[in-house]
């Protein structure tokens, strides 16, 4: 049974295709020239805020609607000792375990 | 490879979430460790898997995983100042395997030494890649054992990771102040728009309004903290 799935197989060529194309390209055009200072101090700020445009529906609307209720939203209840885990060890593998305890502890009581 | 570490540890259980949620999607193990090795997007995977659960068609997979992936474009650009002494190929492979993760531990390395070595920042992708796949294929394998996710906080892998990735990015006043307002755009589009474009918006205004608020020399300079050390 080791026959893949065509449709999945061609799912997972455009996948792999639409991921590479955004890593690929700026690395081919802009690494063998510099970037405009004001650029470099743009880009300086994406990362954080990739990231917290992510995290922001993932924590406030975990089902859609914004809630605070420790039952109704414990993704964002969870992220309170991920923060601090985050920030006094910056580790991500404690960071994730932290979260994934928290969450189910959150889950078990309420 | 100690620098790769954090990432092995930190992708395990994302990985693994991911190789369980794929199976119970209805995606074969095979499958799953594919779209492993050949994609290595952790959070675009992530969102494939719910869409393929829900039967959507090829045309809707490929454009979100393309949104999703958009920030890439970012990361790459950031640090294509620093990879300009690598070969085209070496650049073909250093792309392939850019993701949040690995962009977090290049953007603080580059910052702290201007060139470090190759073969160390390599040797970083590669185990992070390797981690990915087989974190995926024991996911995948579990995955007819494991049903309820939800009990076991996988379903909050993905979140919490990105906290611990964000945490590494706000070491200054204007980046947290950037985050805060981020995560609100972000929030506020999300009910608003369609689809994942407020990824895209909140990424680009957010980062605008970040370069209005003034110079940071010493921040380019900032002592980068080593996660997990």
């Amino acid at each position: 049974m080791v026959s893949a799935d065509p449709t999945l197989l061609l799912a997972i060529a455009l996948m792999a295709l639409t991921t590479y194309v955004p890593r690929f390209l700026p690395l081919l055009v802009l690494s063998r020239r510099a970037l405009h200072p004001l650029a470099e101090r743009w880009l300086s700020y994406v990362p954080a805020a990739v990231l917290a445009a992510l995290l922001g529906p993932a924590l406030f609307l975990p089902e859609g609607q914004v809630r605070f209720s420790l039952a109704d939203n414990p993704h964002f209840w969870a992220a309170i000792p991920c923060f601090v885990v985050a920030l006094t060890t910056r580790n991500m593998f404690y960071t994730v375990l932290v979260g994934m305890g928290s969450i189910s502890l959150l889950r078990l009581i309420f | 490879m100690a620098r790769g570490l954090p990432i092995v540890f930190g992708y395990f259980p994302i990985g693994f979430a991911f190789g369980i949620l794929a199976v119970n999607a209805g995606i074969g193990i095979l499958e799953t460790t594919l779209m492993s090795i050949f994609v290595f997007a952790g959070s675009a995977q992530l969102i494939a898997v719910g869409l393929i659960g829900s039967q959507a068609g090829l045309a809707a997979i490929a454009i979100t995983t393309f949104l999703v992936n958009l920030r890439h474009l970012l990361m790459s650009a950031a640090l294509a100042p620093y990879l300009g002494h690598l070969s085209r190929l070496q650049q073909g492979l250093f792309s392939f395997q850019l993701t949040d993760e690995t962009f977090a531990v290049h953007s603080m390395d580059f910052k702290a030494e201007a060139a470090p070595p190759k073969a160390r920042f390599f040797a970083t992708n590669a185990l992070a890649h390797l981690a990915w796949i087989l974190s995926s294929f024991t996911g995948a394998w579990a995955g007819s054992l494991l049903t309820d996710l939800k009990a076991w906080g996988f379903d909050y892998a993905l979140p919490a990771m990105f906290i611990a990735l964000l945490v590494m990015h706000i070491g200054e006043w204007r980046r947290a102040v950037i985050a805060l307002l981020s995560m609100t755009l972000s929030t506020v589009l999300y009910s608003a728009i369609e689809g994942h474009g407020y990824i895209i918006i909140t990424t680009l205004v957010a980062a605008t309004i970040g370069v209005t608020l003034g110079k940071n020399k010493e921040d380019a300079r900032r002592s980068p903290a080593n996660p997990g050390e």
